[in-house]
């Protein structure tokens, strides 16, 4: 078995208002110097098998299937 | 005509649609989201509102991949007539039948209200009942609404007249005040507003009446 681990993040020039809402949060509570926050996701996927390279390939063509959005969103694939 | 209403798990506007659609007189099938065909000759096809498998993952975005859609496509595809209303706006966007996303609104909130909207586009079976430039109030009620798209797609449903609806004010934050669009055929529309909840004079307003009444004039089998 073999663990992937898929980060998905709004493409930069992407307005992330959440972000924008926890920064001014933390500007808030006092933390200040944070230029920008921006938030994403991190999805986890346990995977049969224990070819790497394949793996990797098959969560590619998850994410651009269903798990992330191209048109706003990119992805990286880390297989663990 | 006949039209068939989508139903997901967490559709909740698709009563609300089929009420709008008979009243014009369309003969209404509710369709469930595990059905792998639409009902024979069906003429119209409509996406309704609501929180489509919770939201999870994207809005629409599990919606978009279930076992309907895919005839919704097949019947896109050869010519046919559909709307997406609201979440169903928000599917269209995930399926790629319309192109551009729909974000989280710029001011973070729910937003819950009638709103002035702008027709843009008269050119369609949606809104050759209204004349261009005129202004109706739909409803709103949304959460990811911020309307997006890239430059070279903005420029294109301009030059296209693609656009038939824009905020008279900014609502949700959406590239150029864009509420709703059409597709290259103008046969398929999504919009954030609900043209089914201004349907009926008894409801308090009838603007979105003469969205159904024109598409039930205009509507054919493809």
């Amino acid at each position: 078995m073999m663990k992937a681990r898929v980060h998905i993040m709004l493409k930069s020039g992407v307005l992330d208002p959440q972000g924008e809402a926890v920064r001014h949060a933390l500007g808030t509570l006092g933390f200040g110097g944070v230029e920008s926050v921006r938030q994403g996701k991190v999805i986890e996927l346990t995977l049969a098998g224990d070819d790497r390279a394949a793996a990797e390939a098959e969560v590619a063509s998850m994410c651009e299937a269903l798990l992330a959005n191209t048109v706003i969103e990119r992805y990286e694939v880390e297989i663990l | 005509m006949r039209a068939a209403v989508i139903v997901f798990p967490g559709s909740n506007c698709d009563r609300d649609l089929a009420v709008a659609l008979r009243k014009a007189g369309f003969s209404v099938e509710m369709v469930w989201h595990k059905d792998t065909e639409l009902p024979r000759d069906v003429d119209f096809v409509g996406i309704p509102g609501g929180f489509s498998f919770g939201d999870y993952l994207r809005c629409g975005a599990i919606a978009a991949r279930s076992p309907i859609v895919r005839a919704v496509k097949a019947h896109v595809e050869r010519g046919g007539f559909a709307v997406g209303i609201c979440n169903g706006f928000q599917v269209l966007l995930e399926t790629g039948l319309l192109p551009g996303a729909l974000i989280r609104n710029a001011g973070l909130k729910f937003v819950c209200k009638p709103v002035a909207l702008t027709v843009e586009s008269a050119e369609s079976v949606f809104t050759e009942g209204y004349q261009a430039g005129q202004v109706v109030t739909y409803p709103v009620a949304h959460h990811d609404g911020n309307y997006l798209a890239t430059d070279s797609v903005l420029a294109e449903l301009n030059t296209e007249n693609r656009i038939a609806f824009r905020y008279q004010q900014d609502v949700n934050g959406s590239v150029e005040g864009i509420a709703g669009i059409l597709s290259q055929n103008r046969r398929v529309m999504g919009l954030m507003p609900h043209p089914e909840r201004a349907a009926d004079a008894t409801l308090g307003a009838t603007d979105g009446a003469v969205m159904f009444q024109t598409l039930a004039r205009s509507v054919v089998v493809a």
